[in-house]
């Protein structure tokens, strides 16, 4: 009887906490919509007008376009060193290997103004210049401890007496790689590349410090919030990138997902 | 000699290393030479854009010992482990719910919905923050629109707590996965046996529940207060004058100030201070685990 009321109040709880959660997230699209110049209630009608002005903006094009190359190299980049060394860390046992994945993984807890900030020391050292390569640099540094942990899992699920059988076939190791390995866990690859995409998406902190002539989304964000007249813009464009990078996220999580079905086990690994 | 050694290590040794070799050379080159760099650069001095290469302590003399920095340190911990308590606590309960009363079935939904507020964008979640808290703001305004108050409230933005608030909600979810991991492992044979054995609910979880969920725990810790000391947008954006935290003076340094080696003694000195924090954690948990057994 009491295990029931402590549940009653834990949903309770539940409910609240998610209110508090999804504040920000249910707002967004209130005040994007909202027709009146000032983000504040009560609300004044409803308007697309702030929307038009997402569509006709020549420098958030082109922060758009700057950012789409940053996040489709770093995907890209991100996933072949994931690949390598989820392989490595599941399949083979090699000394050193705690110390090499652990330093793989560091920058998942590293504060990433301490990433910014010594990529920009060793950049401006090197009397290199800033631009959208160095951004790609750094994001690359903070996903491929994501793409490793999700690719990680995949090949670790994977069946072994396929590989062993494509051998005993007469395949090379390479093809073997190619053939039957690579398209097992193409799942976990496809979602490492959305997760990746995503996070560069809206990194902010490492492309502030590693930004140079060319802005991308987040800094031209950044830009833009000190001016008031902007900021409805700003909203519309924020629930624009909120349902983009949910559709990203729910096709993460169907490759993820169909990822863990492909190893024919009936437990399925979760994410995190 | 030499083929000896090679015979001495394994193929599969030789095949594990060249995979790796890829992404760690990556992390070597961007991530350990660039602290090192940082490093080395911290016990250095600049005047406008000389640099002078002589080795000082001069930024960490100053880092250490100047009000200013000293107040923006003691600060910055200070708002990191609250928020990494807040955070914690309010989502064990979360993690638990889902962990014990969400079926099985739905556990992927529940996860999905706790992180699907995460991917709006930082910057706007943030700013929307701003929104909620500020003088003609949301909460302001409800009130003010139910008869409780007459004049908005000025406090509840440009605060420390505010701060706290802010970087809470950003790190909850960060809290509750790895919590929930923990959780979510614990054989239920177990808890039903202490139930078996007479135990009250709550003497279940303090000797049961709590002491399997510590690994989880501690996770959450680590992945919350480490980062959170590194932000320097919330600060900036709902901290206000009195709000501001170490990151946003390292950042000063590195840009406007041009003080870059400063802005490396600050920042490793930061590091230092909350991986010192994060051992005693450790060390606190690791007793406290022996204790229970």
């Amino acid at each position: 009887m009491s295990g029931l009321r402590m549940s009653n109040w834990l949903i309770v709880y539940v409910g609240l906490f998610l209110l508090f959660l999804y504040a920000p997230a249910i707002l967004l699209p209130l005040f994007a919509f909202n027709d009146s110049a000032v983000i504040s209630f009560p609300l004044a009608g409803f308007t697309w007008q702030w929307f038009a002005t997402v569509v006709d903006n020549e420098s958030l094009h082109r922060a758009t376009r700057n950012s789409l190359i940053v996040a489709v190299s770093t995907a890209v980049f991100a996933t072949t060193l994931g690949v390598f060394a989820a392989r490595a860390g599941t399949r083979f046992s090699f000394p050193g290997k705690r110390g090499m994945m652990g330093l793989v993984m560091v920058p998942m807890v590293l504060p990433e103004i301490i990433i910014g900030v010594s990529m920009l020391v060793v950049v401006l050292q090197l009397g290199l210049s800033l631009s959208l390569m160095t951004i790609i640099l750094g994001h690359v540094l903070i996903c491929t401890p994501f793409s490793t942990a999700i690719l990680g899992a995949a090949f670790q699920g994977l069946d072994r007496s396929l590989e062993e059988a494509s051998i005993d076939l007469g395949r090379t190791r390479l093809t073997t790689f190619l053939l039957i390995t690579l398209p097992l866990v193409l799942p976990g690859i496809i979602a490492s590349l959305l997760l990746a995409f995503t996070i560069s998406l809206d990194e902010f902190i490492i492309a502030f410090f590693l930004t140079g002539t060319e802005a991308t989304l987040p800094v031209y964000i950044w830009g833009q919030l000190r001016f008031p007249q902007r900021i409805p813009g700003l909203m519309a464009l924020g629930t624009i990138l909120l349902v983009v990078s949910l559709l990203l996220l729910v096709c993460a999580e169907y490759f993820r997902r169909r990822a863990a079905r492909n190893m024919g086990r009936g437990e399925q690994r979760e994410l995190f | 000699m030499a083929s000896s050694f090679r015979r001495s290590i394994n193929p599969e040794a030789v095949s594990g290393l060249a995979l790796i070799s890829p992404t760690f050379l990556y992390a070597l080159v961007l991530l350990a030479a660039p602290i090192a760099a940082v490093i080395l650069l911290s016990f250095w001095t600049q005047d406008y854009l000389e640099l002078h290469r002589t080795f000082t302590l001069a930024n960490y003399v100053k880092a250490w010992t100047e009000p200013v920095y000293q107040a923006l340190m003691i600060r910055s911990v200070k708002i990191s482990l609250l928020v990494t308590a807040f955070t914690v606590l309010i989502g064990f309960p979360i993690a638990y719910y889902i962990a014990f009363i969400v079926p099985p079935r739905r556990k992927p939904i529940w996860l999905f919905l706790i992180t699907i507020p995460f991917w709006t964008s930082y910057l706007v979640r943030i700013f929307l923050w701003k929104v909620i808290l500020g003088y003609n703001g949301v909460i302001n305004g409800s009130l003010i629109g139910i008869g409780l108050i007459e004049e908005p409230l000025k406090f509840i933005l440009y605060n420390q707590g505010a701060v706290v608030l802010t970087l809470c909600h950003a790190w909850l979810p960060f809290a509750i996965l790895p919590i929930y991991v923990a959780l979510d492992k614990i054989d239920r044979s177990l808890l039903e046996a202490a139930e078996d054995l007479g135990d009250s609910p709550f003497r279940r979880f303090i000797r049961i529940t709590l002491p399997l969920a510590m690994p989880g725990i501690m996770a959450a810790t680590i992945i919350v207060f480490i980062p959170t000391i590194g932000d320097y947008v919330t600060p900036r954006l709902v901290g206000g004058p009195n709000g501001l935290m170490i990151a946003n003076m390292i950042e000063v340094q590195f840009k406007k100030a041009n003080n870059a080696p400063l802005g490396a003694a600050l920042a490793l000195s930061a590091m230092f201070i909350v991986t010192v924090i994060s051992l005693i954690f450790l060390w606190a948990n690791r007793k406290y685990l022996r204790a229970n057994q």
